[in-house]
This record gives structure tokens, sequence and C-alpha cells, in this order.
């Protein structure tokens, strides 16, 4: 019979059926980080128990480390609390740790995939909401809470309920200056911030198709900001084109029986799904969010509509009917497991290339792994960011969430490449976010204000490739 | 270890009114910074807290004396979006919240207090205004949440609440910690990982 991927991969994870009703399900990768897991690992000792499949876990560093100076130990003492802690608890548990000095740490999203830890068909699990990142290879990967952790450490298995699938069919062509995460915002926009609850997302349909892999990972890691906790693409020849040469994937032979299996995951043509979705690719236009969830978003050229709730509006400072082109903005943040990779910032220096960021704002640069960086330094981006007044910094989660020394202050407004822009969530109670695609946060910086890329400064946006 | 089994909780309630109300909003992020739960609890909601109290002291129910030792909270659409993080259940529970009634939870948190042993359990919109309202006008009001019969009772009325079977039974029968359950059939999980490729090996 035609089946989903998620039906297939799920199935092929299933240990039993539990007296709960519940499924468990092994886990095939799973990533760690300092924020989630020292409780886990705290728990785990006082049952007594070990790490079940030690060589199954994976972790690095992102959430807490400055950007800025990262020798240690660091100047803030809980962050370097929090990085020993995960440093014993590796040690103690064989598990590999991605750290400073490996030339890979950075956003568990981002280097999962980088270092070809992310594989198609796999089930992944990570003590963090975004794993949903991970569906764009085709892997069913969600985000647990910490005694979730505990439970995948111990045995390597979660306690599961099957999501239903949406297939989400994106057709038509993007017109130049709308990108991924424009997709997404509008994808959330329509089905809502809670719209996807129960399900999983599997995005299917031309555009997606023609979509590189680091967009496909913008898309899927929003999955969540849409309520559904998985998302995924089915792999593709540019999938598995990726994952050739990586360090953790598989090499010669292997690697062609490895494609071999990735493809036989894939949903088959005529597959059930619980719900369908299509959306018209070429209606989409840039896109911003006026509110304090990431459903709340208008195109840039747009009206906030009438009926925009009052509360968030009153919080961000905005009105109804207003457009948002033209706010001006404080901060400008390039970065985050949604649009820190390589081509994010190509796209957004090409913009920047020869611009100088307006008087007023601060402008950063944070490189979602430390093999970004250095990509983007061989090709010189970082002069071309510096040169126009940006700062570049090391790897990290830095402002989407605030954890170091990267911050709002006070009311400032924050055009951001993240992906939430909940209340206080960049560090100040009441800093106000601005969510959009980093060639959006790249206009904005120079302008000094919300302008719609496709009519900035005379640069022609680019087609997203 | 044997966990205890949850059919009733009972006592004073703690009303939370909005929707989607994040996990950045229970717990800011800049609380995380530690390597233990301990002491979440005295940040429980406290951006908000301080905004409402700045217009008007006492003005949130988490910072107003009258809800102190609610075990019961109340709340609306989509509670608990937003970040996985497990400290904004750990803040709740630490606060003494011993069960949560509300129109709808987001999956991880749902997943994060089961394995708490603190029910999330579901009641209709008009439900929710019903107890809310109670609670408001009348802080001392008694209200028990019974997952036997799925009810929750208030000092004047019962409504029906909803709550996934694999879910309650855990509750019902003490299974709410995982852990125990997923070891116990360790030799079919070593089965599983030999029967997928990439664990065992092309
Ligand atoms: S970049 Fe932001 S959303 Fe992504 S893992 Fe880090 S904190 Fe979470």
């Amino acid at each position: 019979m035609a089946s989903t991927l998620f039906q297939k991969v799920w199935d092929a994870h299933t240990v039993r059926r539990l007296p709960t009703g519940q499924t468990q399900l092994f886990i095939g990768l799973h990533l760690i980080h300092e924020v989630t897991s020292p409780q886990a690992f705290d728990m785990l000792r006082a049952r007594g128990s070990r790490v079940a499949f030690p060589d199954r876990t994976i972790a690095t560093v992102d959430h807490i480390v400055p950007t800025s100076d990262q020798r240690r130990p660091f100047i803030d003492v809980q962050a370097e609390a929090m990085l020993s802690s995960l440093e014993r608890n590796c040690r103690e548990h064989g598990i590999h740790l991605v750290d400073l000095n490996s030339g890979h740490q950075g956003i568990v999203h981002v280097i999962g995939p980088e270092l070809g830890l992310t594989q198609p068909g796999m089930t992944i699990a990570c003590g963090d909401s975004h794993t949903s990142t991970h569906g764009a290879f085709g892997a069913i990967a969600f985000g647990i809470g910490t005694s979730q952790v505990r439970d995948v450490l111990a045995s390597q298995c979660l306690a599961m309920e099957p999501l239903k699938v949406r297939r989400i069919e994106v057709s038509g062509r993007l017109q130049g200056g709308v990108y991924a995460k424009d997709v997404i915002l509008t994808i959330i926009r329509r089905l809502g911030v809670n719209g996807g609850v129960g399900y999983a997302y599997e995005y299917a349909g031309d555009t997606i198709d023609a979509m590189s892999m680091d967009e496909r990972m913008t898309i899927c890691n929003m999955s969540i900001e849409g309520g559904a906790r998985a998302g995924y693409v089915n792999p593709d020849q540019k999938t598995f084109d990726y994952l050739q040469a990586r360090r953790f994937a598989p090499h010669g032979d292997d690697f062609e029986r490895a494609v071999q299996w990735w493809r036989s995951v894939a949903s088959d043509a005529g597959a059930g799904y619980d719900d369908r979705v299509v959306l018209d690719a070429a209606a989409i236009r840039p896109t911003v969010t006026w509110g304090i969830n990431p459903g709340e978003s208008v195109s840039v050229d747009e009206p906030i509509p009438s009926n925009a709730d009052a509360d968030a509006l009153a919080f961000m400072g905005l009105s109804r009917g207003q457009t948002l082109s033209g706010t001006p903005i404080d901060v400008a943040f390039i970065g985050s497991c949604t649009n820190g990779r390589l081509s994010d910032l190509r796209e957004a220096a090409r913009l920047v290339r020869g611009n100088r960021v307006a008087a007023r704002v601060k402008a950063l640069v944070v490189p979602g792994s430390q093999s970004v960086r250095a990509a983007a330094e061989r090709e010189g981006l970082d002069r071309v960011f510096t040169e126009a007044g940006f700062e570049w910094r090391g790897a990290g989660c830095s402002m989407c969430l605030a954890m170091n020394n990267d911050r709002l202050d006070g009311t400032q407004v924050c055009a951001s490449s993240s992906n939430r822009n909940f209340k206080g969530r960049q560090g100040s109670p009441t800093g106000r976010t601005l969510l959009m695609s980093p060639a959006m946060v790249a206009a904005a910086a120079i302008a000094g204000e919300v302008v719609d890329v496709r009519q900035f400064n005379g640069v022609e946006a680019g087609v997203a490739s | 270890m044997p966990l205890e089994r949850i059919h009733r909780i009972s006592g004073t309630g703690l009303p939370i009114r909005g929707e989607n109300i994040d996990t950045d909003r229970i717990i800011p992020a800049r609380f995380l910074k530690s390597v233990s739960f301990d002491g979440l609890e005295t940040h429980l909601f406290e951006d908000d807290c301080r905004e409402a109290d700045g217009r008007e002291p006492n003005s949130h129910p988490a910072s107003n004396p009258a809800f102190f030792g609610a075990t019961v909270m109340l709340v609306n659409e989509n509670f608990g979006c937003g970040s996985s993080r497990e400290h904004a259940p750990q803040a709740i529970r630490r606060r003494g919240i011993r069960a949560i009634v509300g129109e709808s939870f987001s999956e991880i948190f749902f997943g994060n207090s089961v394995a708490l042993g603190m029910p999330c359990v579901s009641a209709a919109p008009e439900t929710m205004q019903a107890l809310m309202t109670a609670v408001e006008n009348e802080p001392s009001t008694e209200l028990v949440v019974d997952l036997d019969v799925m009810t929750v009772h208030s000092n004047w009325a019962t409504y029906p609440i909803t709550l996934p079977a694999p879910a309650r039974d855990a509750f019902l029968s003490g299974t709410w910690d995982a852990t125990g359950l997923l070891l116990a059939d360790f030799e079919q999980v070593r089965a599983v990982a030999d029967r997928l490729p990439y664990v065992s090996g092309w």
C-alpha cells in the first residue's frame, strides 16, 4: 500500500506498543546542547542509569556561547558552568562533543546537516523545538523536553503518539526578493500558529523541489512556529548530493546502498494524507511580522489588518492600517538556525556590498556555525559586512534568544532573521522583534528602516535559487 | 521507582487569560542559565507580571497574593507554545500547580507536563470562561479535576474535560514517567537498532 515517508519511518522505528497505548519509538540520532541536557543527566544519575547508545548522541554548545570573546573560562560564570557541565557529562558517558576547538561547533540544527549526521529516514530528537529543521532531509525530527532527553539517554527511545500528516504543496515561481523565509511565514499566517498541532507537515510541490537544502531547512525549521512538531521534505537527488562526502555520512559503496534506502523511504505517489493545502508561490511577497507571534505577519507593502490584535499592536507600537515599510529599526540581526547558513549570508552580503549601515543601527551577523563562518571568510563576506559597519561574530544562537550578551535594550526594534518574535525573546522584556528574510534584514540595516527588498537601492533582488 | 497514581487534583485556581502564551513568557530565557531547575518558580511569568504590575500592582494573577497556594491553573488556547524548554512546566509545577485546565495546549508542553505528573486537561471555551470568572470573582473557589470521571468541578457546576487516553492511563496507573516503561523490554530495542541499516551498518 502506498504510504507517506512519515508512516514508513515511524513503522521502521517502532519498538512496541506500550501499555499506555503510546508507541515506543527508537530514536536514531539524539542531539544535545548545554541548556536542556544537564538536568537530564542528573535525572539519569539519580536513577543509576547509563546512556544506552552513547554513539547515537552528539553534543554541541550553542545557546550560551559568547559570540565575541570565546576564550575559556567565559567571563559569564553561568555560561561557563553550563559548558563545563556539558563537557563533564559527555566525558563521563562517552558522548562526542563538537566543541569550540573543533572548527565545527555551531547551532545544533546547523551542524547536524553540515556534518552529515542528519540523514533521510532517521528519527531525530533534540531538546530544542527547532529540531524540525532536520526534516529537510526526509527525517522525522522533533523537539523534546528534558525528561524526554533523559528517556532517550537511558533507552534511545521515546513514548510517542503518532502524528497526522498534512501535505503542503507550494507551486509556481517565487518573485525576485522573495525567499524560503517568506514562504514559511506565509504558510504560518495562513494556517495559524496552532494550525499544525497534531500534524507533521510534508512540504512538497515544484517550488519546494526547486529549493536548495538550505532553503528547505529554513522551511522545516519553522514548522514548530505553525504548531507542527515535525516537518519534512521527501529526499531527492539534491539531498543525496548534499550528503555526499560529509563527515558522518556513509562513504564509498555504503553511500550507494544508503541512497537506495533513502529513496525507498520517500512518500509513495498515491499515499493518503490527513489533509492537503495548496499555495501559489507567485503570490507570496516579502513578509514581515507585526505582532508577538510568528503568525502575525503581513507583506511588507500590505496594511496591518483591521482585526489585528490590539494588545500585540500596543506592545509593538504599531497600528492597524499601517504598512511596515518605513518602520525605523534600532538593531539588525542576521543569524539563527532559521537563516544563519552560508547561502543566507551570501544573499545578505550581495545587498550590503558597497553600502553603509544606517547611523543609529547596531547590526550584527552571527554565522550559524564555525564552518559557515570559515566558508564565508574564504569568500570575503566578512569584509563586505564589516566594511559596511556590521559586526562579524563567532558562531552561536546569540540574539535569537539572548542567553549570551547580545540582547535588545529597552523598547528597541530589531529586524531579525530568526524565528520567534515573542515578547522578551531577544532579551529585553519590552524589546520588539520584526521577523523577515535575511535579505530584508540587510536592506533594513542599511536603510535604517524596514524596506521592500524588491525596490532596495536599485539592487535587483535575487531569485531564490 | 513506583510513581504516584494520579486520580484527582483539588484546590484553588490560578487563572491565566490569553491565547498562544509561549514558554518564553512562562519563563524567560535568561532564567535558563543554570544546570538545575531549582528556584525557577520564583521567575514564573516574571516579565508579564512586571509589565502588568507596572500598570497596576498585583494585576497579574501570578503575582497577586489572592491566588497564592493555587494548585489548578486555568488557561486558554495553545498554551505553552514555542520553545520546548521543560523549564516552563517545571516552573509551574514548582509553584505548586498540580493540574492545568485549558482550551488547548502545545504538544511539546503537554508531553513535558505528563513527564512531571502534571495533567493538562482540555475543556470547552465556555467552560474556561465560566471557571476563570468564578475564580477571579472568588479566589477561594475550590476546583476538582477528576481523571476517573473526566470532569472539572467548581463550587457550582461540573463540566466535562478531555485528555488523550494514553496520557490518562499513564496518570491513573502511575506510569507517567516513561523511562521505566521504555527500558522494560530492552532486547526489542536492540532488535530495532539491528534492523536499521544506518545503525547496524550499510
Ligand atoms: S538559533 Fe534560536 S531558535 Fe535556533 S536553536 Fe538557537 S536559540 Fe533556538
